[in-house]
């Protein structure tokens, strides 16, 4: 118990990255408006793997959007670092699904895509570098049509990591892939985020995804969207996935969004 | 009255290579084609893609854009010559006009089926306004605008026979009219019908050969 706090105190001394304050979202449609967004506040701490866990069209993407400057709230604010975010930033690289890769670049020209600035050796030698770390070696010249999906989204993952942001905002990216390939994803996306240390914004309407990836799951009611609990995941890495942490947790978030976990 | 059988066209054919007619021609008619068409290419696909872009450009244009197509190229003839006199000047006007159209509306559609995301990719990673058309709109947009590409070059092939009927002294559509005017030489004029055709037929697998480039061919396989 005592080690267990210890870490708590250490995580809230490391300084917060994103800070998300009193954020509205009105989308107007044929006239009428819609909100989507309601009064969110939300600080995520450097390095925190956050989930936005919402049913589908809640406008958890939209928020996702808002934070990587692609989209600008009707109110509200949002700072990365002390900075108000005014549009998107490599420093923050948005990972769409699969889809965000450039069909017409090769994986070479995929993952050295962000690298222009960089003098030419130094770029083939990051991009083989983030080639191997997401095992698609012998691919480098393969283009994403000759790709499935899961090797898709790990070369998009590349794609952003060899940036080197400090920020990833994923959405859903692994909702396009069969369930043996997206549980191998998420094994992959934390080693990495192990590795790397990235702060990463993560989107998805799965219960159990987001209990078994992040430091905390932000719980998101329909639209308009708002936080309805913020919940710690307090269970270390690699985490057992029967362990009645795991499930007390799950089956919390389950009862929160009103789901008896009965099929 | 019968038309020449095979034979006839086929000596008809080699009796033009030996008069050196036969290479000329060809090269007169692809000269007034390559210039009619590069020139409505290099015209046509910035402003339609930068329309498509901004819709209200495209909204504010398109019914001039839909008066202008129904009337045929041919129609223009006698302006072109107002314009230019009879020469090759006259002929390539009216090969521009021909692609033009067909290659504006490609480009403008080419846009509207753009990716977000990859817009959006594009931006993420820090490009310039000018770096993003080069690097994310263009490849983007490039499958979509082969096949207008291919489409317009046979309409440009298509309206240099009959600009050559009327302006020039060279060229396959020239031989055509040439043919029967001194003497009915029918086996030229089919000779004449053989080669375009012919060539069409080259320039289009040309064109079908790109689509087949590997960062083009993702445009065409739709999962």
């Amino acid at each position: 118990m005592t080690t267990k706090s210890v870490a708590v105190v250490a995580e809230l001394a490391t300084e917060v990255k994103v800070s998300v304050r009193n954020l509205d979202m009105i989308f107007q449609t044929d006239g009428k408006s819609v909100s989507v967004l309601e009064r969110i506040s939300l600080d995520i701490r450097e390095g925190e793997f956050v989930c936005l866990l919402g049913p589908s069209g809640c406008g958890k993407s939209t928020l996702l959007n808002i934070l990587a400057g692609f989209l600008r709230p009707t109110s509200g604010e949002v700072t990365i670092q002390g900075e108000p975010v005014r549009g998107p930033d490599p420093r923050r690289i948005f990972v769409f699904q699969e889809r965000g890769v450039f069909p017409w670049l090769t994986v070479e020209g995929n993952i050295g895509f962000g690298l222009f600035k960089l003098p030419k050796e130094e770029r083939a030698a990051r991009v083989a570098y983030y080639i191997k770390m997401v095992g698609l070696e012998g691919f480098e010249q393969a283009y994403p049509s000759e790709l499935s999906g899961g090797m898709k989204q790990r070369l998009e993952v590349a794609r952003a990591l060899a940036v080197n942001p400090d920020v990833l905002f994923l959405d859903e990216p692994f909702g396009a892939l069969d369930s043996i390939t997206r549980l191998l994803m998420r094994g992959e996306l934390l080693r990495i985020w192990e590795t790397e240390r990235k702060t990463i914004l993560f989107v998805t309407h799965d219960i159990e995804e987001s209990v078994q990836l992040a430091d905390r799951v932000v719980v998101m009611s329909a639209r308009p969207a708002t936080i309805r609990r913020v919940v710690d995941i307090d269970i270390p890495h690699p985490r057992d996935l029967s362990s009645r942490r795991y499930i007390e947790l799950r089956d919390g978030i389950f009862e929160e969004i009103g789901l008896a976990h009965k099929v | 009255m019968l038309i020449p059988g095979p034979w006839a066209v086929a000596k008809g054919i080699v009796e033009l290579a030996q008069r050196g007619l036969l290479l000329k021609y060809v090269v007169a008619s692809l000269f007034r084609v390559t210039w009619g068409y590069l020139l409505a290419v290099i015209t046509s696909i910035p402003l339609g893609l930068l329309l498509g872009w901004h819709m209200r450009g495209e909204k504010a244009l398109n019914p001039l854009i839909q008066v202008f197509r129904p009337i045929s190229p041919l129609a223009w003839i006698p302006i072109s010559i107002l314009w230019f006199g009879v020469g090759d000047m006259a002929a390539v006007f009216l090969i521009y006009l021909a692609s033009f159209l067909p290659l504006l509306v490609t480009a403008m559609n080419a846009v509207h089926h753009l990716d977000r995301i990859h817009v959006n990719a594009g931006m993420n990673f820090g490009l310039s306004q000018r770096q993003l058309v080069l690097r994310v709109i263009y490849p983007a947009v490039m499958p979509q605008l082969l096949v207008g590409l291919r489409i317009a070059l046979g309409v440009a092939w298509l309206v240099v026979v009959a600009a050559e009927m009327i302006a020039v002294n060279s060229g396959l559509g020239f031989l055509i009219m040439d043919s029967r005017n001194a003497g009915n030489r029918y086996d030229l004029v089919i000779a004449g019908m053989v080669l375009i055709g012919a060539t069409g037929l080259v320039l289009d697998s040309g064109m079908r050969r790109l689509e087949n480039l590997k960062s083009l061919r993702w445009g065409y396989v739709r999962a």
